[in-house]
């Protein structure tokens, strides 16, 4: 595992740090890589919101169904990446059932990735609302505090490590993520190309050194946010208690 | 407010929930999120493939290349997937039991396939393996072609799902301890013994859930294969690169198949999560 890691490593100075420098920093590097950003930070935050809401309606809420639903929950990481990509140009591509065409769009990257990082929020999140003691929230309600008011000072506190992870893990995922993505965006260079893609192109036209360049450039950013992160969670863990 | 939410903390096993109205408005937007993302798009698939109707869903999984991706994919993935598990086990009792140098080192980068694009899997065995990579010559040259061939298959499955049976085994065997084991020991156990009749045991729960894991990823792969496959049809094209080559040749229905056959094994593969699931807590 290391190995081939460290050959990637390698190659990237093949040429020099002057090499490494003018392959990350060319036009279509830096395009691919300020959408495969904006769009990993763009899904990451509506994994927050939208996982840590999905978590507390399977643990809190009671309706026919809700135990299916928890199953589902984990098909996006069940689900091989290319069909997911399939799923979602099956409904949003050209022959759309709908008419809602956003194949070839930023938009499109935005909700594949929304589609494989689903799990990772619900899934960190959900065993600490499981855990959560139902008494400090019904004292703060004794006390005055609307449902609103109890979430935001009582139940979103110790809920903040997990949401941390879960979009800790979702962003790396999101920034790695090729399958999903390489079928739907159309793979237009400046537009609509992120970086996993990029990757590859430039494997398959045979220039291994700028491929690997920004692998490593993804793989410090990936390492980085995931330490820095998992760092942030655990200091905010020990305020907490 | 207080006794308001007495009544509707009832409801929800003594948990503080909102008023009805809030409640119901929350899940209905969760829902709603969950059916625009997932269960329409992949129930749409499914509708998709059987469109045509059964037999000629039937023939398009059926032909030769289909047929031989399937082959190939069964063959990488019985390949990978035992070599994980028995490393998985090792590699965990490694983490939880053993005091050496870089034990938590080693923690650290197990996860290490979690935060690698696949894509970048991929370029590291070519790097490696291809013909001007670091052993492709002396491989090439003994007569075992690794990349754009069955073995790279291999070594890039292995290497994704690699994390799964270590993640899913060590906490258990954290949460164990080693009592049991240490009276195995003093009753005249041996190490072996020691392993296969108490370890294993507590264990198999934990294994069986991170294999179920390890064989979706192992199947459905896609980044890491697609750089090492060649993409030769009939020979290097896994399931999923099947997927990929036929909605590049505009066979819509074909790909459309293929991905129905993809996500009925994912489903399968959930089926199973959630069968082991409690069985995993309860041990």
């Amino acid at each position: 595992m290391l190995l081939p890691l460290s050959a990637v490593a390698s190659n990237a100075f093949n040429d020099g740090l002057s090499g490494f420098w003018s392959e990350v920093s060319s036009r279509e590097a830096v395009s691919a890589l300020t959408l495969t950003l904006v769009a990993s930070l763009i899904v990451t935050l509506v994994n927050v919101v939208f996982g840590t809401l999905i978590a507390w309606v399977l643990v809190r809420d009671r309706f026919p169904g809700r135990a299916l639903l928890n199953s589902l929950i984990d098909l996006p990481f069940a689900l091989p990446t290319v069909v997911a990509g399939i799923v979602l140009l099956a409904l949003y591509g050209k022959t759309s059932p709908i008419g809602i065409n956003i194949a070839l769009t930023q938009a499109a990257i935005v909700l594949a990735l929304a589609f494989v990082t689903l799990p990772f929020v619900v899934r960190s999140v959900q065993p600490v609302l499981l855990e959560l003691d139902p008494e400090v929230e019904e004292a703060a309600a004794s006390l005055g505090a609307g449902p609103a008011q109890t979430f935001m000072r009582v139940v979103l506190p110790s809920l903040g490590p997990a949401i941390v992870s879960g979009a800790a893990l979702s962003f790396a995922r999101a920034i790695g993520e090729f399958g999903s993505v390489v079928l739907i965006s159309g793979n237009i260079p400046f537009h609509t190309q992120v970086s996993s893609v990029l990757i590859y192109n430039q494997i398959e036209s045979d220039n291994p050194t700028g491929a690997a360049a920004v692998s490593v450039l993804l793989l410090v950013i990936a390492l980085a946010v995931v330490l820095a992160l998992r760092a942030l969670g655990r200091r905010s863990a020990r305020d907490g208690s | 407010m207080a006794a308001e939410a007495t009544v509707v903390g009832r409801e929800a096993a003594g948990a503080l929930v909102p008023r009805r109205a809030t409640r119901i408005g929350l899940r209905s937007v969760a829902l709603l999120y969950l059916v625009v993302l997932l269960i329409v798009p992949v129930g749409l698939v499914f509708y998709r493939a059987f469109e045509p109707g059964l037999g000629a869903l039937w023939s398009s999984i059926t032909t030769p290349a289909a047929i031989s991706a399937f082959w190939l994919t069964i063959t990488v993935t019985a390949i990978a997937v035992p070599l994980n598990t028995v490393f998985g086990v090792i590699t965990a009792i490694a983490i939880v039991r053993g005091r050496f140098r870089g034990r938590a080192l080693l923690d650290a980068l197990i996860d290490l396939p979690f935060a690698v694009s696949p894509v970048v899997v991929g370029l590291a065995l070519v790097l490696v393996y291809a013909r001007p990579g670091w052993f492709g010559k002396w491989f090439i040259a003994h007569g075992i072609p690794i990349i754009f061939a069955t073995p790279g298959l291999v070594l890039a499955t292995i290497f994704v799902s690699l994390p799964f049976v270590v993640r899913e085994v060590a906490p258990v065997l954290r949460e164990l301890g080693d009592e049991s084991e240490q009276a195995a020991a003093t009753l005249g156990a041996g190490p072996w013994q020691t392993f296969s009749r108490i370890t294993l045991p507590a264990l198999r729960w934990a294994i069986a859930y991170g294999v179920v894991l390890s064989l979706a990823r192992a199947i459905g792969e896609f980044g890491a294969v697609s750089v090492v496959s060649g993409h030769i049809a009939g020979q290097t094209n896994t399931l999923t690169l099947l997927v990929e080559a036929r909605l590049d040749n505009l066979d819509t229905a074909g790909a459309y198949a293929a991905s129905a056959l993809l996500a009925a094994i994912a489903i399968v593969a959930l089926l199973a999560m959630t069968l082991l699931r409690p069985r995993r807590e309860l041990r």
